[in-house]
């Protein structure tokens, strides 16, 4: 199964490294977020500071909307969906693949907003072994989630709206787990950031198991 | 195939066929449009919902191992499920890998289907629809299907690709696999087919011979 999954999530990426529509839109719209908040919140430093984790993982958010549409628009081509249930391949090995797919593009989008909220908010990282975890737990979480609630959707003509009213809600306590653990990466935090890190991965199996269960029903059924 | 009812929209496209298909026979489904051909076709390859009545493929009963049934059967359909964004090459390798073949079998659907050239490496955006066909048929060939389920397979092709279909079922049908596939081009289907079956309302109304040669003795369902 693993081998079929890497086969699927090297066929998206593949596919993105070509087009570049994907990143090409989730980086520069979840760069321009955390540029939009600094311009509103400079003339109080002391706010931008201690909302870096929160927006950080709002823009995260919103991009990962992107790159989920982005990954089943993929597979609304003429016929393609009726190609994967003839595939033969195992149901589960696709929603790995396809996940495994959004979240390389999540993490490097990351590393990226990374990169801003330092330059641009001036944040201070004091727990980087906490938020690597923090981003990989999240990460994971997001993908599954958005993998599952993506090939739901992607069989109806409102997928495009469906997707973010579907996967915001249930992604709610990623935002808010991710937050807490990396406020406290970046010491603004209050109590422990490794048992929200342990929630996200608590979330993140959780969605692995139900994708992993349900992909093929969904891809079906729907 | 035993009194396979199969609903399409609360409708039956296929209403009680009975239908048994020897290995390697090339069977003709032919009949008006909406008579249910398309629909005989999907339910062979486990994508229509059979309400009533059994269907074995390949020997495995269609209901109880859909997905061991899929991986043996290969399918050409008016859509022909290409990523635009992939070239030829790609599309052919990953549907061939994705059904257990190796690269060694794409490579040479492609040679087979005279797309190893520079027509390799271009996207299936920028094919035209000819070509498109033409891809879909090298990535149902690298899979090395045991049944093949072909709808309309010379639309949108030149003489020269109508000939190359041609040519691929017979040789699959030589090498033992069985063909299904649905035409209106009765003169050329009629050459290739070794039966006829016509469609209409969703049942069968006519089994027989065609000149291509008999109907099959050995029937093996």
């Amino acid at each position: 199964m693993l081998a079929d999954a890497r086969l699927v999530a090297g066929k998206d990426l593949r596919i993105e490294w070509r087009s570049r529509v994907g990143i090409g839109q989730m980086v520069p719209f979840a760069v321009l977020v955390l540029v939009l908040f600094a311009f509103a919140l400079d003339p109080d430093r002391g706010i931008l500071t201690r909302a870096t984790a929160g927006l950080y993982w709002v823009a995260t958010l919103f991009a990962g909307l992107l790159a989920v549409q982005r990954a089943f628009a993929l597979e609304a081509a003429p016929g393609v969906r009726e190609a994967m249930r003839l595939s033969g391949l195992d149901p589960a090995a696709w929603f790995l693949g396809k996940a495994a797919a959004i979240a390389v593009q999540l993490l490097l989008l990351e590393a990226v907003l990374g990169v801003g909220v330092v330059v641009l908010y001036s944040a201070d990282l004091q727990g980087p072994l906490l938020l690597l975890a923090t981003c990989l737990a999240a990460t994971v979480g997001i993908a599954a989630a958005g993998t599952l609630y993506g090939v739901l959707a992607a069989g109806l003509a409102v997928r495009d709206t469906l997707v973010p009213l579907l996967l915001l809600p249930v992604l709610a306590p990623v935002l808010l787990g991710a937050t807490r653990a990396s406020e406290s990466a970046l010491g603004n935090g209050v109590g422990d950031g490794w048992s929200w890190c342990g929630l996200l991965a608590v979330f993140a199996v959780l969605y692995t198991m139900l994708g992993m269960t349900f992909f093929g029903t969904l891809l079906e059924e729907t | 195939m035993r009194d396979a009812v199969v609903l399409l929209d609360r409708f039956p496209a296929l209403a009680g066929v009975d239908l048994d298909v020897a290995r390697g026979e090339i069977v003709l489904l032919r009949g008006p449009n909406g008579a249910g051909k398309t629909t005989l076709l999907r339910t062979c390859a486990g994508l229509a919902r059979v309400v009533q009545g059994t269907v074995e493929v390949l020997g495995e009963d269609l209901v109880a191992t859909p997905r061991s049934v899929r991986r043996r059967v290969g399918m050409l359909s008016h859509q022909d499920g290409l990523y635009a964004d992939l070239t030829v090459e790609d599309n052919v390798r990953f549907w061939a890998r994705a059904a257990g073949a190796d690269l060694d079998d794409a490579r040479s659907a492609l040679a087979r289907c005279d797309l190893d050239g520079r027509l390799a490496t271009v996207p299936a955006a920028r094919l035209s629809a000819g070509q498109k066909r033409r891809t879909a048929l090298a990535a149902l060939l690298a899979r090395r299907p045991e049944l093949w389920l072909l709808d309309e397979p010379h639309a949108g092709l030149d003489r020269a690709g109508r000939d190359l279909v041609d040519r691929l079922v017979r040789d699959a049908a030589a090498a033992g696999a069985t063909v299904l596939f649905a035409s209106h081009e009765l003169d050329r289907a009629e050459g290739l087919a070794t039966r006829a079956v016509t469609i209409a309302g969703g049942q069968i109304r006519d089994d027989s011979a065609t000149p291509a040669g008999p109907i099959g003795a050995e029937r093996a369902g």
